[in-house]
């Protein structure tokens, strides 16, 4: 017999998550102890995952606003403009703690949620995108990691029917014990059917839809916002499971419900469940929420109200229903098969009431659960930046083309073909760039416009120096989705970090976001939704700080896109930003010496807006349709896939620049581009008049990379190398 | 040429086929829910990718027995053309509408690639306007697409012709026997295919190579 009002002892509040002061903070707030129910709700409201009560004052400082945001951060994704009446609506978000325990189920289940989270607000997804990081590929786990996660990410979206059109792939030994998995969704509405969690009117039906709730995932929030030890095997019950089939049916009910004008609110049960999105709806439409748990479909039996309560059941949502749609609303989610159930209602009293067979289990103030949780400022200390590396520092190599060929074969530069073809990336027939480029492109269906997507970030340089890596992350981005034509808009960010209460950890982060914020604004690139991910730690060691971004942008022709692949033998290459000198933090010095050292690229955000607005408006304009942004691995990596994008080789004239510095070096804000040589003198001249630094560097043909005296790399022995590790090292070969 | 596209709870490239069948044919298809026990009087039914019922025993086995397929099954025998794409493919042989079996792709995985496919028979109703041992390119995104059928039906597939795509030029993708990417029935009338052309019909898509299959069924119909 399940027993709501035993003993709250210490040990049980601690394992729940909550501090002594916090749970002092309860206490003081309803007046008594709480129930086991209450007290469990506590703690998946006051989770740090849920609650954002470390990261929530630095939060406040990032910029969000512009023309084109309808919906900053605050709702279940953000919303931007795209013209005619169009809104993208996105958002990325975590599952790294559940893919470290169980990456199968724990990646479906962030590709679920996050899909939720988009379409919950009235969009049909139409694209999605991750960023996975992995520890040292010969470190025991990784391969089970790998092969999990990636199947877990292709099982939930290539059934549910959205494309993966990008992401990202890395390895570093600081990922051993806490893999990221940052899952990115986009979907399409018209602006003016945009749905919201805020309940509105009072003694309306609140319904609960989707699948039966169970036991799985119960704690799962609370387990997010702790660090690993040992016992990390333990905690697979915390971890959910996914069924993508019934997603898509979920999918389809609401946006068909959606037209009929039945529902006033509508809440995805993610983190924490029935708990969070019955509060939400509640605080945020400063009502009280009184929910009968008798009524919600189960899928077990004997469940009691703190399991029901703390479930992280998927494929569910709670919606407050227009009373007069009743039976419309019913008949939509019949015919899609799915639970229709009337499990409580909206009151005027604040209150959040949970009642089971017939006693109430909880009566708590739904105001302190949601909105006013816990808030810290941790302290924080400056982080340790790496020290600068003197030029004379940095070895270089006799023959740079047998260099890149092996970089290009390296764990971080390797094709990540191995993993993208597991993902459908064509469903919907929309897409006009699938990975291998530098960002996902998507045409809106029945239009000639198409957004662009691009999720970076360099967790080296961050590591090196926060303040510079947050922003080169954005910069990254921004640079991805110019460098196929967009025009950039607005990004999401996953912020990914160690332990909060570690100020070293802190200090990442505050940093970083700093970086963030200025990148943003110089870039004019607000934040329009988010995601935190603390304490990333095993065993005391914490991750690399890892701020991800998605950077989207709007491609208002899409003829007009421009990819990496050389097109035409004889186009003359231009190197947009000029020659780089820069190897500190650079793959060169960490692939080929084996060294992390050096402070990272710094990022001239005013050089990079420039330069960025100057390729931009020449795709525009219909001049360039061949183009790549320069990031690890500098000119060199760049010319290699634009090779082997193209099958036709480049010959590089170095002049008298130092070869490993001029092919390897890491300086931002750069571009390659190729064009007819009849253009060129014109481009050059423009970029002239504009102030942008443009010099040749090389014409288009042959088989190889060719750099002339400082050496050669055939593409053959390039793709060979590309190409081969990934399958070797997940046959266990490499 | 009026077609039908029948919708199960886990397609997902219905709206993909309804595109490709509206830009070559010029004339919408009627969707047809999984539910309805008949289906509208038509040329050409087609059984859309995706995970009809989540595919997470048999891909397609539930699916072969709901109302639509019962109905389509009737047609088929009257002669009206099928054509299964994916899923669909695995729906028809787990309806016993066309021989053999889809198992799980050889390597264990997902895969989602572009492929070469040979046009192995010319002379169907699906493959008239492409030429003989024509090689085009098609895109395939499928977990269980590694065709399998006992000799004497393979035998029998091969000596009539109903082998009508066969990936080439090394690209099998799932290790298909025979490299069979597509197959007929007896009649000709049923065509199973893994590879998607709905996902290769515009310049949007970079090719154009899939427009033949429909342009294909829409010729024939009209002569």
């Amino acid at each position: 017999m399940f027993q709501n009002d035993i003993e709250i002892t210490p040990d049980l509040i601690s394992r729940h998550g909550l501090k002594p002061d916090e749970y002092d903070r309860i206490l003081h707030l309803i007046g008594r102890k709480p129930t086991l129910t209450e007290l469990g709700i506590f703690s998946a409201m006051w989770n740090e995952h849920c609650s954002y009560k470390s990261s929530k004052k630095w939060l406040k400082t990032l910029p969000t606003k512009g023309d084109k945001v309808v919906i900053g951060p605050g709702e279940n994704a953000g919303v931007i403009d795209i013209g005619d009446g169009d809104v993208a609506i996105f958002k990325m978000e975590s599952h790294n703690h559940p893919s470290y325990i169980e990456p199968y189920q724990g990646a479906t289940t962030g590709v679920g949620g996050i899909l939720r989270d988009v379409f919950t607000m009235g969009a049909r997804p139409i694209a999605a995108m991750n960023s996975l990081s992995f520890g040292e590929p010969d470190h025991p786990k990784t391969r089970h990691l790998v092969s999990g996660v990636v199947a877990g990410v292709g099982g939930y979206g290539n059934s549910f029917g959205v494309p993966t059109v990008g992401g990202e792939v890395r390895f570093h030994a600081r990922y051993n014990g806490n893999c990221l998995v940052n899952a990115f969704a986009l979907g399409i509405a018209r602006r003016d059917g945009i749905f919201l969690s805020e309940a509105k009117g009072v003694g309306l039906p609140v319904v609960y839809l989707g699948a039966k709730t169970g036991r799985d995932g119960v704690g799962g929030a609370t387990m997010a916002s702790a660090e690993f030890d040992d016992t990390i095997e333990e905690k697979r019950p915390t971890v959910q499971v996914g069924d993508p089939f019934t997603e898509k049916r979920l999918l389809e009910a609401c946006l068909e419900l959606m037209k009929t004008g039945a529902v006033v609110a509508i809440q995805d049960m993610g983190a924490a469940g029935l708990t969070c999105s019955a509060v939400e709806m509640g605080a945020k439409g400063n009502l009280g929420i009184r929910l009968d748990l008798d009524r919600v479909p189960q899928r077990e039996e004997d469940m009691t109200p703190y399991e029901m309560m703390l479930s992280e059941s998927q494929e569910r949502m709670l919606m407050v229903l227009e009373p007069s749609k009743e039976k419309e609303a019913e008949a939509v989610f019949r015919k899609w098969e799915l639970d229709f159930a009337v499990c409580g209602e909206t009151t005027d009293d604040l209150r959040f009431r949970i009642i089971w067979q017939g006693k109430e289990v909880a009566d708590l103030p739904i105001k302190e659960l949601g909105d006013e949780a816990p808030e810290y400022d941790r302290p924080w200390v400056e982080p340790k930046k790496a020290a600068p590396l003197p030029d004379d520092a940095i070895p270089a190599v006799n023959d740079v083309g047998a260099a890149l060929v092996r970089l290009m074969g390296a764990p971080d530069q390797a094709s990540r073909a191995w993993v993208y073809e597991q993902y459908d990336c064509l469903v919907q027939g929309n897409s006009a760039q699938i990975p291998g480029g530098d960002a996902g492109v998507v045409r809106v269906e029945g239009t000639g416009k198409a957004l662009a997507m691009s999720a970076d970030v360099t967790p080296r340089y961050c590591e090196a120096d926060p303040f510079e890596g947050g922003k080169q992350a954005v910069a990254e981005s921004w640079r991805n989705v110019t460098a196929v034509g967009g025009d950039p808009i607005a990004l999401t960010d996953n912020l990914n970090f160690g332990n909060p209460e570690k100020p070293e950890a802190m200090g990442q982060f505050v940093r970083a976001l700093q970086g963030i914020a200025d990148a943003c604004r110089a870039l004019n690139f607000p934040i329009v939704s988010g995601n935190v991910s603390l304490y990333n730690e095993t065993n005391g060691e914490g991750i690399l700080p890892s701020p991800t971004i998605v950077g989207v942008g709007l491609l208002p022709d899409v003829t007009k896109m421009a990819t990496i692949a050389f097109k035409a033998d004889g186009d003359e290459v231009l190197l947009v930003g000029g020659h780089g000198s820069h190897l500190g933090q650079s793959i060169y010095l960490r692939d080929l010496h084996d060294r992390e050292e050096g402070t990272p690229p710094p990022v001239d955000l005013a050089l990079e807006k420039k330069n960025g607005d100057f390729v931009r408006g020449l795709i525009a304009s219909g001049r360039v349709s061949t183009c790549h942004d320069l990031s690890d691995g500098g000119l060199g990596v760049a010319l290699a896939e634009m090779a082997m994008a193209g099958q036709r080789g480049v010959r590089v004239d170095l002049g008298t620049l130092t070869p490993h510095v001029a092919v390897f070096a890491e300086d931002q804000a750069r571009y390659l581009i190729a064009v007819k040589p009849e253009e060129s003198a014109a481009i050059l001249a423009d970029a002239a008049k504009a102030g942008v630094k443009v010099e040749r560097v090389g014409t288009v043909g042959g088989d190889a990379v060719d750099f002339g005296p400082a050496g050669k790399a055939p593409i053959a022995d390039i793709k060979a190398a590309f190409d081969g590790w990934f399958p070797a090292f997940m046959g266990g070969k490499a | 040429m009026r077609s039908a596209v029948v919708l199960f709870p886990g397609s997902n490239r219905d709206h993909d086929m309804v595109k490709a069948l509206h830009s070559v044919t010029g004339v919408e298809p009627t969707v047809v829910w999984h539910q309805d026990a008949s289906l509208p009087d038509v040329d050409l039914i087609v059984l859309p990718g995706g995970f009809s019922y989540g595919d997470y025993l048999r891909c397609g086995a539930i699916a072969a027995r709901s109302p639509a397929m019962l109905d389509v099954a009737r047609k088929a025998k009257a002669g009206v053309r099928v054509l299964g794409v994916c899923n669909g493919f695995q729906i028809l042989t787990e309806a016993g509408l066309l021989p053999g079996a889809l198992m799980r792709n050889a390597h264990l995985r997902f895969v989602c690639k572009e492929v070469k496919l040979e046009v192995t028979n010319n002379d169907t109703d699906f493959t008239r306007a492409y030429a003989k041992g024509q090689v085009i390119r098609c895109p395939v995104a499928h977990h269980d697409g590694n065709y399998f059928a006992d000799p004497e039906t393979l035998a029998r597939l091969e000596g009539e012709g109903r082998v009508a795509f066969r990936y080439a030029e090394g690209t099998n993708p799932n290790g298909s026997i025979n490299d069979i990417a597509g197959i007929l029935n007896e009649e000709g009338n049923v065509l199973g295919m893994m590879p998607h052309p709905e996902n290769l019909i515009e310049a949007l898509h970079g090719g154009l190579d899939g427009r033949g299959l429909f342009e294909s069924v829409a010729t024939s119909l009209a002569a």
